[in-house]
């Protein structure tokens, strides 16, 4: 199985990004996504530093694939991502119907864990319009995605979000700039101070979700480390790592370290609290392990 | 000025619910089958074969239409219950069906060319683009659109789409975008999408406490309310929680959509429906919104310049909301 870097979903400065690809560039991983998924509004960097630190890491032996956004409303959203789909460079993820449709029939593109593929007949009709890869939604089981495997279309990838806060939902509003009481057209991009998110906690202090802008995140990552073993016997392909602000690099080493055979010291860098229910089919805020079955 | 009149479609869980929705003045009646092919799968809800089948008769006879919706995701295992749904509704005479999945879509369109196909909200397409795919592939004909998009963002979707566009009018809100929300099944396993639920009933506790009363889904404190406060179910998006010290409602309190402010720019940029939330709703909450919402379509089509909503009006449609409040939620920009 390859690793590969999901797109980061928080808003970070300039330089924090183009410092964080920096390191990549240097780490184990085999495919890079790049790209604002979640908000419109978040522009630090533009196409050109996108482009920019796509050709840095395409230099360093990375595949880079740049995300579209998961949530377009206004019609600048539209324009942007007929530039990106444009691209003649880099592979496209599409994360919304919009971009399905610029991309069918023109070039190879991958399917986002945003797009509802459910079933093993909407797989085969993304596959004829072009897509070569797909991401299950992050709510799907090890069983559904298994049976999608035995009738999934001839050169047809499977990437599995393995790690990271689960993106469970967008919306119009920005539950980042509600926390502060202020209106979103006002939000003057405050996201960017929570470059990990903000936590939501029940009234009895257990951490529920994550805000992030319009997104609501898992509050607490999901790791799929020890089911790398029943996910190779499935044929997936690759493992999702979703970037955080700190340690992303442990847990790549981690992910790596295993993938290699190497099981001296599995634990370093992962979290102590994590879930995986949907994995088991289960609610996806569980921690359950095989022996639980 | 467009001179078409809006469709008001309303929502029906069951055979007196339809029957009402077609006395007072609906245009036509969305229904489901009793099974998690749609998103209102909750017990004692939903149409048998022999009820959907009357019902058909009852709203053909009044010249109304029954609309299907089979808006759920398939998977591998259960895919054959939706595409006999399909063939179904097909047999039994329904006028269009509301569909979200690209697969059972291609379906219906190879199987069925000459069965109306409507996209629905489920299916999240936020632009004309995306409903470029939807028309061009499967031959959609109508589209319902999340409740995500601001009033300016409407127009210019409706002005480029290929297909008429429905909006939700009326009823409780989904604060996230539909058909993108795995909340309920991060906490309970079950979610709008795979089975045609959220927050279900099967999960929720409520707790006496000390504290107040406690309303819980999968044990997980949704919301925590006083001896004074009105406690209602525990959608868990409207549960109040913390990012500081004070609990609040961090993603939506609860209250209803209204439109009824500006049924006159919907006229004039050609919205082909509006659409009332709440299958899960009794058949007096059908009756009485398709009551006051016939009367608001009738008043501002026969004069949309001097159209006023009613006080009577937003007094029912209050009474009939969560938290007995209204908004016009997303088309209004300081909601965002």
């Amino acid at each position: 199985m390859k690793i590969s870097l999901g797109p980061i979903h928080y808003y970070w400065s300039k330089e924090n990004v183009e410092q964080f690809y920096r390191s990549v560039e240097h780490w184990p991983v085999d495919i890079v996504y790049l790209g604002e998924t979640v908000c419109a509004k978040r522009r630090a960097l533009r196409n050109a530093d996108w482009l920019d630190i796509a050709a840095r890491l395409a230099g360093a032996g990375k595949s880079v694939v740049i995300s579209t956004l998961a949530l377009l409303e206004a019609n600048s959203d539209l324009l942007q991502l007929e530039k990106i789909c444009a691209n003649a460079h880099y592979m496209v993820e599409a994360n919304d119907m919009s971009a399905v449709h610029l991309l069918a029939g023109r070039s190879p593109f991958v399917v986002g864990p945003h797009i509802n593929c459910y079933n093993s007949e909407t797989l085969s009709l993304l596959a004829g319009l072009g897509a070569t890869r797909w991401v299950p939604p992050v709510e799907l089981p090890a069983t559904t995605i298994a049976m999608l495997q035995n009738t999934r279309p001839e050169a047809m990838e499977t990437e599995v979000f393995a790690y990271g806060h689960l993106p469970l939902s967008f919306s119009a509003r920005c539950f980042t700039a509600r926390a502060d009481n202020v209106g979103k057209d006002e939000c003057e991009q405050r996201c960017i101070g929570d470059p990990e998110g903000r936590a939501l906690f029940t009234q009895e202090h257990e951490r529920l979700f994550t805000i992030n802008g319009i997104q609501l995140q898992s509050g607490i990552p999901c790791n799929l480390f020890n089911e790398m073993v029943p996910m190779s016997a499935m044929g997936i392909d690759i493992v999702r790592i979703s970037p955080q602000f700190t340690a992303t690099e442990l847990v790549v080493r981690a992910f790596h370290a295993v993938l290699n055979g190497d099981y001296t010291s599995p634990e370093k860098g992962m979290p102590a609290v994590f879930c995986n229910g949907y994995w088991y089919g289960e609610a996806g805020m569980k921690c359950l392990s095989a022996e639980d079955d | 000025m467009n001179d078409h009149k809006p469709e008001l479609i309303c929502p029906a869980g069951g055979l007196p619910a339809l029957k009402a929705a077609v006395d007072n003045g609906a245009d036509a009646v969305y229904v489901g089958f009793r099974d998690d092919t749609n998103a209102r799968n909750f017990p004692g809800l939903n149409f048998g074969p022999d009820d959907t089948a009357r019902g058909i008769e009852y709203a053909h006879r009044a010249g109304k239409k029954i609309l299907l919706a089979l808006n759920t995701y398939p998977q591998v295992h259960n895919w054959s219950v939706w595409t006999t749904a399909v063939d179904r509704a097909v047999e039994l005479g329904i006028d269009a069906v509301i569909m979200a999945d690209p697969g059972l879509l291609r379906y219906a369109a190879s199987h069925h060319p000459g069965l109306r196909l409507h996209l629905s909200v489920q299916a999240s397409a936020t632009t004309y683009k995306a409903l470029e795919f939807y028309h061009q592939r499967f031959g959609i004909r109508r589209a319902v659109l999340p409740r995500v998009l601001s009033l300016q963002q409407l127009w210019h979707t409706i002005a480029n789409s290929p297909v008429e566009i429905e909006v939700f009018g009326y009823g409780s809100l989904c604060v996230m975008v539909e058909g993108r929300c795995a909340l309920s099944s991060y906490i309970t396993g079950r979610s709008p999408n795979a089975s045609g639920v959220c927050s279900p009933a099967e999960s929720v506790r409520w707790e006496e406490t000390a504290l107040g009363r406690e309303s819980r889904l999968n044990g997980v404190l949704i919301d925590r309310h006083g001896l004074n406060e009105a406690a209602g179910y525990p959608t868990l998006c409207k549960g109040r929680y913390c990012t500081g010290t004070q609990p609040y409602y961090a993603v939506e309190e609860p209250t209803s959509l209204n439109i009824l402010d500006i049924l006159p720019d919907l006229f004039r940029h050609g919205i082909a429906a509006v659409k009332v939330e709440g299958r899960q709703r009794s058949p007096a909450y059908v009756a009485s919104v398709a009551r006051v919402l016939r009367e608001a379509l009738d008043t501002c089509a026969s004069d949309p310049e001097r159209y006023l909503v009613r006080s009577q009006w937003t007094a029912v449609l209050d009474r009939l909301s969560e938290g007995q409040t209204h908004t016009l939620g997303a088309y209004h920009r300081p909601w965002h």
